[in-house]
């Protein structure tokens, strides 16, 4: 989770990622972001993310992010 | 048939009557043969095309979904038995078979829309180019002409393939539903171009006659028409006389020319779209908005994401996010890396997606350069945008003006103008005459004659200008009016006597001032050639 959080301020600095659940909803983060995300996401924990999971209630608040990466984890 | 036409008028209250006095288990049927009855109107030799891109669509959508329903049964029966090893080479090998079905579909619905749109625009360049070398050929320019919504109704076939194949939601077993979703149409014409998801439920179930909904759909329709018939159709010949007299009309006249397309095209387009949501509407359908009020957007970003929204969000999904996070782009980019160092490489996934996709949305609007400049200039301001962010930062904490009302002001009109800049080569002939009149706003300054009576020989009277400037500010009104809740609500909530006094005022306006009647034709829409 500190990681994600660190990925995310690397990202937005101006943004309280351990509170907010809106990040898509209100527009936070863009779809240029969540390809720099995902991207640093496959790298740092050797996953891969279909591109099927990209849906707002996976990438809304970082506790989302990691239970994507957990449930990708498992799957792998 | 055009919407603004009279036989769209009788053709939807003939519809109307029967949709809601046969059994409701019966009207997407009775919706389905409406379809094709309007299709038949645009030439009964275009059906052959959507009949097949029909077909193609359902047995592809049903083996995928065939091959889904066997994975999971498979995977089932055999829980115990398998490992983990195991059960991923079998979800991949049955992965394989679906991707080739979903191929084998894009490449045959693609491919249509290819010959029919783009083999003329691709011979005529590759003829031109041996000409240029020197090379005798004898390649023959052919033109089709373009089955109705071709564009449209592919897209949206295509969504939903690719929904099927990853899994979204299970397959359309109906062929005759699939038929209705691919066909409906209100939004044959100009789009928006739906999901299967979001338009089933409503699409296929049973309404009641709703009175209130009804009148909503109304009047939206009642809305569009105005947008339609008084700004957008009487705007027309003031932007043709412009754009078609590029050697007359150049320095101011470039500006408004801009200015006029820009309210004509917004009028023209989300007239159409409040049109096709009012018909679905009164048959009980809920179609997504398209627009989200675009000339207050502050970005062209943001622009993007509240003009047209049902195309920017299919290129979205279907195209940039899947070339941006493909394993070989993620690969290319970690190569790059090491290569530039972290900020070209971080940077490669999401510029090869971004220029790939404006070329092709460029593309999407038409087989001409014109498009395809004006995609690609979209994407170097939406690049170059990305790359201020860490500069406009600054300077907005510098100065503190972000949340000022002027600064605000200024961003959206800069937004407007620079679309608008980059709009005006949907209308100019070439790319080089549009160029050439980019240069003219610079270099002549003819202002004066804007003031001196020149603007009444662009074929607008001073009473069109007087029609259009109200048309306008009541536009602007309701866009201003309708943020946070919707017009029509708060019209709802108003005493019957305002209520009937809009609808008939907005009747009034439409039928003394709509551009129609003897000596005019209701044009077509915009988009509809898209």
């Amino acid at each position: 989770m500190d990681k994600i959080i660190e990925i995310l301020e690397g990202m937005h600095p101006e943004v309280d990622f351990n509170t907010c659940n809106t990040l898509i909803d209100d527009k936070i983060i863009d779809s240029f972001d969540i390809v720099t995300l995902i991207s640093e996401l496959s790298e740092e924990f050797d996953i891969s993310i279909p591109v099927e999971e990209i849906i707002p209630e996976n990438f809304n608040s970082a506790k989302a992010i990691h239970a994507l990466i957990e449930r990708l984890l498992e799957d792998e | 048939m055009l919407f603004t036409s009279y036989e769209f008028i009788l053709f939807a209250v003939v519809l109307f009557v029967l949709y809601y006095i046969i059994p409701k288990k019966f009207q997407w049927m009775l919706l389905l043969l409406a379809s094709y009855v309007f299709y038949s109107f645009a030439g009964m030799g275009y059906m052959v095309y959507i009949l097949a891109t029909t077909l193609s669509t359902y047995f592809a959508g049903r083996r995928i979904g065939t091959l889904q329903t066997i994975q999971t049964d498979y995977l089932n029966t055999h829980k115990e038995a398998l490992s983990r090893e195991e059960r991923k080479t079998y979800k991949a090998r049955i992965k394989k078979k679906q991707r080739m079905y979903l191929v084998l579909c894009m490449v045959f619905n693609f491919g249509i829309l290819a010959v029919l749109k783009y083999s003329g625009f691709t011979l005529l360049n590759v003829k031109s180019l041996l000409d240029f070398m020197n090379f005798k050929n004898n390649i023959p320019i052919l033109r089709f002409a373009l089955p109705l919504g071709i564009s449209f109704y592919t897209f949206q076939t295509m969504g939903y393939i690719i929904d099927v194949y990853r899994d979204k939601y299970p397959y359309e077993k109906n062929i005759f539903k699939l038929a209705l979703f691919i066909s409906f149409f209100p939004q044959l014409i100009q789009g928006p171009i739906s999901r299967f998801d979001d338009l089933k439920e409503t699409l296929f179930g049973e309404h009641s006659f709703d009175a209130k909904a009804i009148s909503f759909g109304l009047q939206r329709i009642l809305w569009g028409f105005f947008k339609k018939l008084v700004i957008a159709d009487r705007l027309l010949p003031a932007v043709n006389t412009i754009v078609r007299n590029p050697e007359e009309y150049q320095g101011v006249y470039v500006l408004v020319g801009m200015f006029f397309y820009a309210i004509q095209l917004y009028a023209d387009f989300t007239g159409g779209i409040d049109i096709a949501i009012g018909v679905a509407e009164v048959f009980g359908i809920r179609l997504k908005e398209n627009f989200e009020r675009p000339y207050f957007s502050k970005s062209i970003t943001e622009y993007w994401r509240r003009w047209h929204i049902s195309l920017g969000s299919w290129f979205r999904e279907y195209m940039f996010f899947p070339i941006s996070v493909s394993k070989s782009m993620l690969n290319l980019s970690k190569s790059c890396r090491k290569l530039f160092g972290d900020a070209i490489g971080k940077r490669i996934p999401v510029y090869i997606a971004t220029i790939l996709v404006w070329f092709t949305t460029g593309v999407w609007h038409g087989a001409a350069w014109n498009f395809i400049v004006w995609g690609l200039l979209n994407c170097l301001v939406i690049l170059v945008s990305q790359e201020c962010i860490p500069l406009y930062q600054r300077f907005h904490k510098r100065f503190n003006v972000l949340h000022t009302f002027w600064y605000r002001l200024f961003q959206v009109a800069r937004t407007f103008w620079l679309m608008s800049f980059l709009r005006t080569l949907d209308c100019y002939r070439d790319v080089g005459t549009t160029f050439r009149m980019y240069r003219t706003v610079f270099t002549r300054w003819n202002w004066n004659e804007l003031f001196s009576g020149e603007l009444l020989g662009l074929g607008l009277t001073m009473s069109d200008y007087i029609v259009l400037i109200l048309a306008v500010l009541l536009v602007l009104y309701v866009s201003l009016a309708s943020r946070s809740v919707g017009f029509r609500e708060q019209l709802a909530v108003k005493p019957l006597t305002v209520r009937y006094l809009s609808y008939f005022a907005l009747i009034i306006f439409i039928l003394i001032f709509g551009a129609y009647g003897v000596g005019y034709d209701a044009s077509q829409f915009i988009y509809s050639q898209f």
